[in-house]
């Protein structure tokens, strides 16, 4: 797989649509040879060693995935829209963006394609200052993903401005043929005092293996704040490698939250770099698995400037032989006194083939600190069940519940209303239950 | 109404109840009295069909029908309602919703739809009323961070709500002060009818003035070994368990 992608670089590189002689392709001439001194991680890397990839090596990816045989029809991917509300949308079809599905703006901001940006003088400056400014260098995946960057979101608010309405990035495959490597880049800037709040998604509807190895920048400029969510619920032959990486500046308030719900195996790195005061970083997560699923969370925080804080909960349930991973990394540097972190990672196994593998790390060089972090494993409690049937709550019902209850204080921190239905919805789906109540 | 006849139960290997005969009719209140670890909440346990505890010999019957084939949910459907010594605590689940969602599984089974939203309101404000707890409660998530006495209310309020036939009140009255227990027993006699029947364990005789019961069981070691009128517990009251093993 590794020779068949540099092989396919040269091959990119000599389609000639992209001019080769300016600051963009150097970054990702520099990506590729990157990659091809790094290639893919293995479980000797320590932060890979729950998560193997191999299995997907093997599968005969099709990189650049044939134009849609079929105009894609709404009613068939309506689903995967929030409903009810106005939204902005970037919508993707194998890769290919999609005018159709897509509601996008350059009325005072850029909610448009990262192709764009990459081609057009005016976006200049801007690509320049920030494209790959925040991603990893040295991580396998997101050198190759910058090697291959064509296309993604690109959304920039200027400053001093609200958005009213949430912006929705779904990226679809429908290729049926062959199975699918895409590799979608977002960019998103966010500048002095703006607000805004994005909704990402994955979605396959293919029945042939596809795997996105995605990789997201975002930058918070002074007082900016961002909810970004991410819903992971995907289909059992779709696997998702995410990196996202925030940079925040003064006072910046930046949440991500991520609910993985379906897919094969999904790999989330989010990496918060806090690179003024007073900023604070929320991260948030639900993962609810079963049949052999397998997703891996792994967040760093870097707190690099003093007087700032991070709040992270993480809960995870897992059924059947679902396996997970949780690795909170928290960095303290010398000069990031007064950082007050707080990291909790709760866990229900349902079985005991279930597992997860939950590991807090946190290195502190500030000595005027607060940092908390804890981490639990349990099974259902068997008192609340005994208690909830004995009011005469079905037995299923009470799990259903209990394990509800266990996920709502991260479901209740979601501020698009239409969202915290739908999660609650596909919650209450995978417990296989109608929850009928306002909890 | 409920029939309980030669009941053996274990939990491992350690036999805690030991032969238990009781009788009870509708309209009547029992009063079950005993020292630490003498198998009341074990006995109560049983009856509600907690799975824990393995019922080796004699029976339990409500009404004729053998409970103890039945799921609790199922016990609780016919009637059966038991008042935690121990009420568990669920947080993010409120008071409000968790007995809506109880009383609309017992709805769901008698083939009724949901209760209407204004009818359940009504209700509840009416049972918060007479048990005389606070409408902020009922918005918090059940029992967590609750004092001794919100619990044991709690329970008398869902005990309210769900209008059992079979009502067994396990150490109610642990915890609570002179006047809680006033108002909770006051509760428990408003429920009180011809048709419906409950068993009150308690280890002090307190109670009992404000709940008075007809007949008085110590039990003792798994077994019941003194059965009497409501004078019975007075008289335990004086001269100690020691009386009467
Ligand atoms: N889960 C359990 N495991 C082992 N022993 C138990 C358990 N529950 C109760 N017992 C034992 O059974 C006996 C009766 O307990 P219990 O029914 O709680 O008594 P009471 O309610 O009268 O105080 C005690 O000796 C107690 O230690
Ligand atoms: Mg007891």
């Amino acid at each position: 797989m590794k020779d068949k992608l540099i092989a396919s670089f040269m091959a990119f590189e000599n389609k000639g649509s992209v001019q080769t002689d300016t600051e963009f392709h150097k970054i990702r001439a520099t990506a590729m040879q990157q990659f091809e001194k790094i290639g893919f991680p293995t479980k000797e890397i320590e932060d890979w060693k729950y998560t193997s990839l191999k299995k997907l090596w093997n599968n005969d990816y099709s990189l650049f995935p044939q134009l849609p045989k079929h105009e894609i029809q709404l009613s068939e991917v309506d689903t995967y829209f929030l409903k009810g509300i106005d939204s902005y949308k970037i919508v993707f079809v194998d890769g290919v963006y999609s005018p159709f599905l897509s509601e996008t703006t350059h009325d005072g901001m850029e909610i448009c394609l990262l192709s764009a940006a990459i081609n057009k003088l005016k976006y200049k400056i801007i690509m320049e200052h920030f494209f790959n400014k925040a991603a990893s260098k040295s991580d396998g995946l997101t050198v190759l993903n910058t090697a291959f960057t064509s296309e993604g979101a690109f959304i920039h608010i200027p400053k001093n401005t609200v958005l009213q309405k949430p912006i929705q990035i779904i990226y679809f495959t429908t290729e049926c043929e062959k199975d699918v490597l895409l590799q979608p880049r977002n960019l998103i800037i966010v500048d002095e005092n703006s607000q805004v709040q994005i909704v990402e998604r994955h979605q396959s509807l293919s029945n042939k293996n596809v795997l996105n190895n995605t990789v997201t920048e975002i930058f918070a400029n002074k007082r900016a704040h961002i909810d970004y969510y991410k819903i992971q619920n995907d289909t059992k032959n779709a696997s998702l490698i995410d990196s996202t990486f925030i940079e925040q500046k003064d006072q910046s308030v930046v949440s991500v939250n991520t609910f993985s719900f379906g897919g094969d195996i999904t790999r989330n790195t989010l990496s918060f770099y806090q690179k003024g005061e007073h900023v604070s970083s929320i991260l948030n997560g639900i993962t609810m698995l079963d049949g052999t699923q397998h997703v891996d969370n792994q967040t760093n925080v870097f707190h690099q400037q003093p007087n700032c804080e991070s709040h992270e909960l993480y809960k995870g349930i897992y059924d059947e032989q679902s396996t997970g991973v949780f690795n909170g990394k928290v960095f303290v540097e010398q000069i990031a006194q007064k950082t007050d972190a707080f990291q909790q990672n709760d866990n229900i196994l349902l079985t005991d083939k279930a597992s997860i593998n939950a590991k807090p790390q946190l290195e502190i060089f500030a000595d005027d600190v607060a940092c908390s972090h804890g981490c639990t494993i349990g099974q259902l409690d068997e008192n609340a069940l005994f208690y909830m049937r004995q009011r005469g709550i079905p037995e299923k019902e009470a799990k259903a519940l209990l394990l509800y209850a266990f996920t709502n204080e991260v479901v209740d921190k979601i501020r698009i209303p239409v969202l915290k239905t739908l999660i609650t919805k596909i919650i209450s789906h995978k417990l296989g239950v109608e929850l009928g109540i306002d909890l | 109404m409920l029939k309980i006849k030669n009941l053996h139960a274990k939990i491992g290997d350690k036999e805690i109840l030991k032969g238990i005969n009781l009788t009870i009719k509708a309209g009547e209140v029992h009063a079950i009295m005993g020292p630490n670890g003498s198998g009341k909440t074990t006995l109560s346990s049983v009856i509600a069909g907690r799975e824990d505890y393995k019922v080796t010999e004699g029976s339990i019957s409500l009404y004729g029908d053998d409970l103890l084939d039945l799921a609790p949910e199922d016990r609780a459907h016919k009637g059966v309602f038991m008042s935690f010594q121990y009420p568990v605590a669920i947080p993010g689940v409120t008071v409000t919703n968790f007995i809506k969602t109880a009383i609309n599984a017992k709805r769901k089974v008698e083939g009724k739809d949901d209760m209407p939203a204004a009818e359940l309101l009504k209700m509840i404000r009416e049972k918060a009323k007479l048990i005389g707890i606070d409408r902020s409660f009922l918005s918090r998530s059940l029992n967590d961070g609750f004092s001794g006495g919100e619990k044991k209310r709690n329970e008398i309020f869902q005990m309210a709500m769900l209008e059992p036939k079979m009502a067994i009140l396990d150490e109610t009255d642990s915890g609570l002060d002179i006047d809680a227990l006033k108002t909770v027993a006051n509760g428990v006699n408003k429920l009180r009818s011809k048709d419906n029947a409950v068993i009150v364990i308690t280890h002090y005789q307190r109670l009992l003035d404000y709940i008075v019961p007809d007949f008085v069981h110590v039990l003792s070691d798994g077994k019941i070994v003194k059965t009497g009128g409501k004078e019975l517990a007075l008289e335990l009251e004086a001269k100690g368990y020691e009386w009467v093993k």
